[in-house]
Order: structure tokens, then sequence, then C-alpha cells
């Protein structure tokens, strides 16, 4: 926006945007104003007074600062620019009049409250506030509320700021909350006590200024200021979202939400927040060898000395080797450099069983406009995904560019509540092939918008023909001119749901060679006899009884189907025990940090991997960490830019679009059934567990 | 006021009938489409007149979906505003103001009538037929003590009339809202203190000034003229007042209540006065209205409402009234 405005704000001339309220204003001058129901991301309630201050030319009180835009205030008479005053006696006075009515209801039970010490009344308490209370009469109570198993209310202290109903309303895209009552007797609740239903309420507690909403799960645990923060990488989905893991001793203690504009702006989705009890439980903590069909505890040379036996008794061609959707790109490299060193072949990081990097290029399986690209997207096209169940916060940004800009946006797939309106245009491939004809009228709206973006999710191509969907889809994107164009633009977006699969598919930890299998070859194979031995890494997604009589080596951090069914266990490290790097469904290569220790004798992934090289006389050549990166930047080089998101080139396409051949009927489903349960560690976790519970008795209710 | 909540015993459905559904379908037009929310207000209270009075869960539901509304908005606007009643009402729901003004004219007798007729507030009577509540100021000062049953203001009460009016609407019996003593709506006790005197003359003045200011070229000749209109009536006003005279209650008295400015209880005291008929009224002579408006302390309403052109076109009938004055009377 050209159109400036000069204000002067305690003394200090500068030019903002006319659009700004007093408070932005305020806060590029560098000026503090507190508030407590104010936030950027959330439209202006106005409603807790606390940013309250002078304007000179104004009326002679004090102005709410984030209500008032800098665009309505006056000259002065001779046309000098408006003065706002942040420190003068009136606002000192007017902060600590809202600030004692504010603390007449609110209860001085800090000691006992989750959010002492993190919280934003608290501190402006002893900021702006005055240590005394005029006020006789007893304090409002008020009953909590249950609204769900993951934020628990203590609603005596609601300040009544509103922005957990904004939150829920605006960007959550589910109209739980609400505020009943008025006045004094107002209260935070959902219709008759229900349940939110969003996979983003756990931002709520977040926004909670008070300590009114609180992470049940993480009731009295500990408190802020005994808590370890890491900055680290969620691998709950493949946003890659930025977080924050807080630890004392060797416990994870809660995940926090980190600000990343490009990726998650400020929010994470319920399973990233709440996941952390999963990693206490049902972990691998020590070797196990299986002996007379039972899992016995081995030490780490025993277990070695198992898998060596039987992989020196087999030939290469009869092993097959599946990374699972966890892993780091550090041990997928050491992973698939020990396979080859073995001479093994049958190597699938997909085991979703996808035909992603088998034809054309990088481009060919990246979210290639970037997440934050969906902003500039005027018109998308969602093929064979749900995205509120596989990326909560990437589909919270799809609403906010639908309710801000009334994007068009088309889906051919399952029906579903995704928050945001769209126009079904079918169920599956002939619907798409309607599309890709130019038959049906959203190919005119694609064909006119400039940035078309055509979401692909997982469930349109993890399946039989998925090669050839894809091909259609390539092809339809070029049509319409997704790709290519001067503008740069490449509308081809691939919504992952694995963290691990774009790091896989650089690293090129596919089936190597014509006869090499993949996935569903090796599960079909060793259900047959052919495979004497498949080697897990964290995958557990798999049908395990189809690997029938082969021998399975799971490497992996919880006792998920993968070590059931296993015979030699090696239990590795979650996400929050180990630096490893993480490729993100846009190609953003983001690293997380060891938050705590591996229990027992776990190890970090690629140790165990260099240790077995050893054990089978392989013995990979790197010693550390550093010496695996520096190989593993030469494999691929964008792995090392941390942080950057390496595009894939829009011309790689073509390829692709070679591919599209004949598709089978039946209709796309979103890979995801259960958004709660998607991963071992997820699986682990008694919350998770509970959520999903209430989610099955929900769509129980609703069917009858 | 206190925490709104929904009752706790609620009906399993509700259906609206064919009213209701109509008023909605109605209501909801009113908005641009894709704004039908903004019909929520209406439509809750139409619900509540059906729900016999109060808001159910099943009707904030019915609401919600008829409007395409999350419930928890509709539950939200339901538990903000207090006329929404969230709990059972009796057949008749009495309101009863205790703001300041109600307070001090004697409204905390009044709730100790309602305690004891009634019981406690919120309660429903076991026939089934009372309520009632205090609120707050509903805007009829003027005539406080003041309480309203369903869209009935009482007003001027007193703990025995109240008594009286709840006892009566419980039998059945036909109650007369509005003040329940002698006086005529909000006017002062005993009839209208102010503006009594011949303000026709008086009015006459804006509508010269207005016209002077619409022609401006007339601006010398106005004054004077405004200034001549008075004369007359200050002239005739010397006229000795004169009590009019009398006859005897006939056997088919004429409703003087159709002259307008007369009420029940001015027709009363007129006829005390022995004037029954139009025709008397109409051949009034000026000293007769002097001492009439005297008598009654109107200050001039008799030549103001003009009671004597009234009194004339009535005696021949209502039709001339409408031919004089262009209304049927009250």
């Amino acid at each position: 926006m050209s159109d400036m405005r000069t204000v002067k704000i305690d003394g200090v001339e500068l030019e903002v945007p006319a659009h700004y309220t007093i408070l932005q204003a305020c806060e590029e001058a560098g000026a503090e104003v507190p508030r407590f129901c104010y936030h950027e991301r959330l439209s202006i309630a106005g409603n807790c007074r606390m940013c309250l201050v002078e304007v000179k030319g104004g009326p002679p009180k004090p102005q709410a600062s984030c209500a008032l835009g800098v665009g309505d205030l006056r000259p002065g008479p001779e046309g000098q620019p408006p003065e706002i005053f942040t420190k003068t006696p009136m606002v000192k006075k007017a902060r600590e009049g809202v600030m004692e009515f504010l603390l007449i209801n609110h209860p001085l039970d800090c000691p006992i409250c989750d959010q002492g010490g993190e919280c934003d009344l608290q501190d402006q308490a002893m900021a702006y506030g005055i240590d005394k209370n005029r006020f006789a009469e007893n304090k409002r109570a008020v009953e909590d509320k249950y609204i769900g198993p993951l934020v628990k209310t203590i609603m005596t202290r609601c300040i009544h700021c509103t922005r957990c109903v904004r939150f829920s309303t605006e960007v959550g895209g589910v109209e739980d909350l609400g505020l009943a009552g008025r006045g004094e007797d107002a209260e935070i609740t959902t219709y008759l006590e229900n349940a939110m239903t969003s996979e983003l309420q756990g931002n709520v507690i977040d926004l909670c200024p008070v300590g009114a909403l609180t992470s049940r799960p993480y009731a009295f645990q500990a408190r802020p200021w005994e808590l370890r923060k890491t900055e680290s990488i969620d691998v709950m989905d493949a946003l890659g979202s930025a977080i924050r893991v807080d630890a004392r001793d060797r416990e994870v203690m809660r995940i926090m939400p980190r600000l990343n504009e490009e990726v998650n702006e400020e929010w994470i989705s319920d399973k990233t927040r709440f996941i952390w009890d999963g990693l206490r439980t049902q972990r691998l903590d020590r070797p196990y060898v299986r002996k007379n069909g039972k899992l016995e505890p081995a030490t780490w040379d025993e277990a070695f000395a198992a898998i060596a036996e039987k992989i020196k008794a087999t030939t290469p061609d009869r092993i097959g080797a599946i990374a699972g959707d966890l892993c780091a790109a550090e041990e997928l490299y050491a992973f698939k450099d020990l396979m080859s060193a073995l001479g093994v072949t049958n190597v699938d990081c997909r085991q979703d069983g996808t035909p992603l990097g088998e034809k054309g290029n990088r481009a060919g399986y990246l979210f290639n406009p970037g997440i934050a690209g969906i902003n500039e997207a005027d018109a998308i096209l969602i093929v064979g995904s749900n995205p509120r169940l596989e990326a909560p916060v990437l589909n919270a940004r799809i609403r906010q560019h639908w309710r801000n800009n009334a994007v068009q946006i088309g889906l051919i797939g399952e029906v579903a509540d995704l928050t945001y309106d769209y126009e079904h245009l079918g169920a599956g491939p002939e619907s798409l092939t309607e599309l890709v004809e130019g038959k049906s009228k959203f190919h005119a709206l694609l064909a006119k918008a400039e940035r078309p973006l055509i979401l692909i999710g997982q469930g349109a191509i993890a399946r039989g023909d998925g090669l050839s969907v894809l091909g259609h889809l390539a092809k339809l994107a070029a049509d319409v001119g997704a790709t290519g164009g001067d503008s740069g633009w490449n509308g081809f977006a691939v919504l992952h749901t694995a963290a691990a699969r774009v790091a896989g598919l650089d690293l090129c930890v596919l089936p190597g060679g014509e006869d090499a299998l993949g996935t569903r070859g090796m599960l079909s194979a060793a259900g047959k006899g052919e495979l004497d031995v498949v080697y897990l890494l964290g995958a557990d997604e798999l049908r395990m009884k189809s690997l029938g009589e082969a021998f399975v080596i799971y490497q992996g951090s919880h006792g998920d189907a993968g070590a059931h069914r296993a015979d030699v266990i090696l239990p590795g490290a979650a996400y929050t025990e180990k630096s490893g790097t993480y490729v993100n469904t846009e190609g953003r290569a983001q690293m997380t940090t060891r938050a705590v220790f591996p229990p027992g004798d776990a190890r970090e992934d690629w140790t165990i991997l260099r240790a077995l090289s050893d054990a089978l006389g392989h013995t990979l050549s790197y010693n550390s960490v550093d010496q695996l990166r520096a190989a593993m930047y030469e494999a691929a080089p964008h792995l090392a830019a941390i942080d950057q998101r390496e595009a894939g080139a829009a011309g790689d396409l073509e390829e692709l679009a070679n591919a599209a051949g004949r598709m089978n009927s039946s209709a796309f489903s979103s890979t995801i059934s259960d958004f709660y349960l998607t991963n071992p560690i997820a699986r682990a976790s008694a919350v998770m567990a509970e959520c999903s519970a209430l989610r099955r008795g929900r769509k129980l209710d609703a069917a009858e | 006021m206190s925490v709104r909540r929904l009752a706790e015993a609620q009906p399993e459905s509700f259906s609206p009938n064919r009213e209701t559904t109509a008023f909605a379908k109605a209501a909801v037009k009113k908005y641009p489409t894709g704004k039908q929310a903004s019909a929520v207000i209406p439509l809750l209270w139409r619900v509540q007149e059906q729900n016999a009075g109060w808001v159910s869960e099943p009707a904030i539901r019915w609401t919600a979906e008829f409007l395409d509304m999350p419930y928890i908005r509709v539950y939200e606007i339901a538990t903000f505003y207090t006329m929404f009643n969230l709990q059972p009402v009796g057949t008749f729901h009495v309101q009863l103001c205790g703001t300041t003004p109600c307070m001090l004219r004697g409204s905390e007798d009044l709730k100790t009538v309602c305690r004891k007729v009634i019981g406690d507030q919120m309660k429903v009577t076991s026939d089934g037929k009372l309520s009632w509540v205090e609120v707050e100021c509903l805007g009829a000062c003027t005539n406080a003590p003041m309480v309203q049953i369903n869209k009935d203001y009482y007003e001027d009460l007193t703990p025995e009339i109240l008594e009286r009016i709840l006892s009566d609407l419980r039998e059945g019996k036909e109650v007369k809202p509005g003040p329940q003593n002698s006086r005529h709506r909000s006017e002062p006790l005993g009839g209208a203190l102010t503006l009594l005197g011949d303000v026709s003359a008086k009015r006459a003045k804006p509508k010269a000034a207005a016209k002077a200011k619409a022609a401006p070229k007339a601006k010398s000749a106005t004054p004077s003229k405004a200034k001549a209109t008075p004369a007359p009536a200050k002239s005739a006003s010397p006229a000795k007042p004169k009590k009019p005279r009398g006859v005897k209650a006939p056997k088919q008295p004429d409703d003087l209540k159709l002259i307008s400015g007369v009420g029940p209880k001015l027709e009363g005291t007129l006829n005390e006065l022995g004037i029954y008929k139009y025709a008397q009224i109409a051949k009034w002579s000026k000293g007769e209205i002097d001492w009439v408006d005297d008598y009654l302390s109107f200050k001039g309403r008799i030549e103001r409402d003009d009671w004597i052109k009234q009194a004339g076109a009535l005696a021949k009938g209502v039709d001339e009234y409408v031919r004089v004055f262009g209304k049927k009377p009250k």
C-alpha cells in the first residue's frame, strides 16, 4: 500500500501505512502497548481495553489503540501529524484502571495455575497494574466447562477476551466456542458442553492470555521455568511445523508451536501438540531377538549376530528393505548406503505404495507452489485428499485464503467438512478424466486462473494406477497453465502425509533397477516366500501378515505393528531424541534438535545402522554425524540448505505427463481414516486414543 | 440479573406451527441472500411466543438449523438477551420493574405481593398460570411502580391492586391494562397542568416563521400578521364565566368519550354537571366554556381540542364528524 501516513508516537515521527491500527504503529515505533484481546492473526474485538493510549486531537479520553486506524486520525490545526502518547500519566492511569477491573474477578490462584510463569495477565499486572484492590465484594465464580479431552477449563480465570472464540470461528473454521450470557455473567462455552471438534483446538491454549484454557494432559505436570526448551521440527505430518520441545530431566513435558510464517505461522495441530505422552509409552528400550517364537531381551551384539547370520545365509535379491514415515534423512541415507553395500536393490521409502519419484524429477513429488503459495493461488483443485486430516495447519491456510479472498475451490474425492465451501466435482478418476478433457466447467475456471493450484493427496496416487493418475494430473496442470509460464508459478502440489517421504525421494531410497521390488512387490514376494529377510526401518503402516514367513528386522522407537511381527528388534530414537534432517512437502530442509536422550539402550538410528554395517562386514565410511552429513550433502546438496526451500523445475513435469494412461474406476479416498492414530507414536499416546475414541463415537452418533 | 442457563427439563423436540414457519420465511426474506442469520432475533421471539413464552433447547436448535447457523451462535444470542426466557413461564408472566423510580414508588411492596401470590422468581405456580421476574427499567417511570404482564403494562400499582390483578388473571376475569388509578395515560393525576392556554395562536407562530423562511420576500409582512392573530383571542377572553345548564340524565346519553380529549373519567365529571348530550356542548357560549375550563382546571383544553366543533359534528352523526375532521372519532 502506497497510502502512507505520518504519525508522531511519543514524540518520534514515523510513516506507517494508512490501514495500520494505532497499536501496530506503536509497535513499529518501538513503543510497548499491553493487550489481551488483540491478536494479529485474529479479527479485532477491542473488548479488553488494555491497549488504551492517548491521542492528541481526538476526544479527551483514552483510546483503544487496537481498534482505531491510523487513517482515521485527524491532523493538527496546521496539518501537523497526529500525535499518540503511550507513556503519559493519563495512559498510566487508564491502564491501572483497566487492570484493576480485570483483577476484580480474577482469582489469585497463580501458585496453582498452570499458566503461572507464562501468563500475560500476571506479567502485565506486574508491569502496569497497582498493588492494591479497592473491591471489597466477593469475586465472581464460574463453573468449569467440559470442552474436550485436550483443553482444560478453569473458567473463573477467564477475562472474556474472546480470543478462543475468534480463533475457533476464524482459523479453526469449526464454530464450537461461544460467549454465552452477558456482562459479568458472560461465560465461554461450547454448545451444551460438547467437546470441540477442531484439529487445531490446542492453539486456544496458547492464545488464552490467562489460565482459563490450559492443556489438560499437561495439567500440574511442570512449571515453565524448570523446562529445557529445544527448538525442533514436527514430524506428525509432512508440513514440518516449527515446534519447541519442552523437556524436564529425561522426559518431554510438552510441545509448543514456534513461529514460522512460511510453514505453520504460529499454529500446530493437536496431534503435534499432544503427542508427547506417546513418547514415553510403548518404547523399545533394548534389543530383542525372537527365540522359539517369543521375543526375548538381548544385547546389541546378540541382535547383530542374529541379523548377520540370516543375511549371510541368503542372497541380496531375497532381501527387502522398507523405510517408514518418521525417519530422518540421516538414517535414510545410511540405510540406503548399507543396502547398496549389501547389494540389496529391493529398497523403498514409500510404504503407502505411491508411484512418486518413479518418473520425472523433483517437481513431480513436491508441493511446488509452497505452503505460503496457497495465499497466492486464485483457484484450487483438491484431488484425493482431505487436507483437514492430512495437514490441518495447511488446511487452515486454505481456509484463511478462502475467507479473505473467496478463492474458488474444487474437490475430486471424498466429500468431507473441510471448513470451507468447495465445489464437489466427483469422486474418482472419471471426474478427473472429464476435467482433463475440459468437459467440466471447473476446467475453464482453472484455465482462466493465473495461479491455479492442484493439490494432490496421497489418496489419489497410493493405488495401483497411481502413476497414471499422477500423469493425468501433470497433464491437467500443464493444460491449464499451472506450470511453466513467465511468472515461475508451479501449481502442481503434492501433499505428502509422511514427514520422511520427501527426504527419502530426494535421497533415492527407491527400488534400484528394473527388477527391483517396491513396497507392493516386496509384500507380495514375501507372502509367496520369495523374500527371506525384510528390514523395516520404522515402517509400521504395512499389513504385517502379508510378510509371510520372512525374517523381519524392525528398527524403530515404538512397539507397534512392526515390532510385534519382528524377529529382531533394534531400538531406535524418536524425533525428539535425535538431530535429524527432514524435508517437508514443499521441499524445505529442516533440522530437529535433540531434546532428550533415547530411553535405555536405544540409540540414534544412523549409529545403529553404522554399527550393524560393521557386524555385517560392510563398514560404512562415516564415524560421526558430521561425516555422514558431508556424504549426504554430496548426494543431495539441497539438504545442506537448512530452512531453505529448494523447488523443483516446472519443466520436469513433462515426463510425468507422458505417464498418463488408463485409470481404474474406483473412487479416491484419503489415506488417513483416523487423524489421531496415523503413526506409531500417536498410537502409543493415551491422549490420542481418547480423541480418536471420541471422534469415532461422534461418527457413530451421526450415522444413527 | 443472574447467570442464564437453559432449563434442566427440556421438551423432546420443537416443531414450528404454520404461523411460525410463515413468519420465519418472511423474516428471512427481509435480508439479502446469505445474510439470513440476521433474522435470528425475530425468529427466537416468534419461537418463544409459540412455545408458551419460553425458548427451549430444541427450539434453539430448530432456529439454528432454519437459519443455517452453528448452534452455539444462536445459544449466545438466546442467553444474551434477557427477554428470551430460558425457563418455562406461567400463562401470565409478570415482569416487575425494580429500577430506582419504581423502587422509590414502592416496587419492593409489589415484590412482596409476587412472592406471596406466586412464589420465587421464575418459578411457575402449580396451576401453571403465573410466574414473575424482576427486570430493569421498562421505561414507564412516570407511572411507577409498574409491571408488564405478557404484552401489557399495568401502571400506578399498589400492592392491593396488583394482588387483585393477579387473582383476576388467575380466575380468567378480564383485566384492564394501563394506569390503575384514575389518571389518563401518563398525564398528571387530575389532568394536564401545562399547555392549557389557547395555544392555537402560539402554534401559528412557528408556522409563520417557517413560511417566512420559505419566502424571504414576505419577511417584513409576516411579523405583523403573527402579532395580529392573538388579538381576537385576547379580546374574547373577558366574557364572564357562567356555569352551563345541566339536564337530568336522559334515557340514552351520548357517548361523550367520542369527543377527542374526553376520557371515561371526564365523561363522569361532565355527567355530574348534567351534561349528557353532544348538542349541549355544541351550544356552550364562551362564558360557559371558560367556566368548565376553570372547573376542570383545564387551562384552555376545551378550546384547544375544539370540543364545540367536535360536539356539533357528532350531534349530527358520526358521518358528519368524518366529513369535518377527515377521520372517525376515536
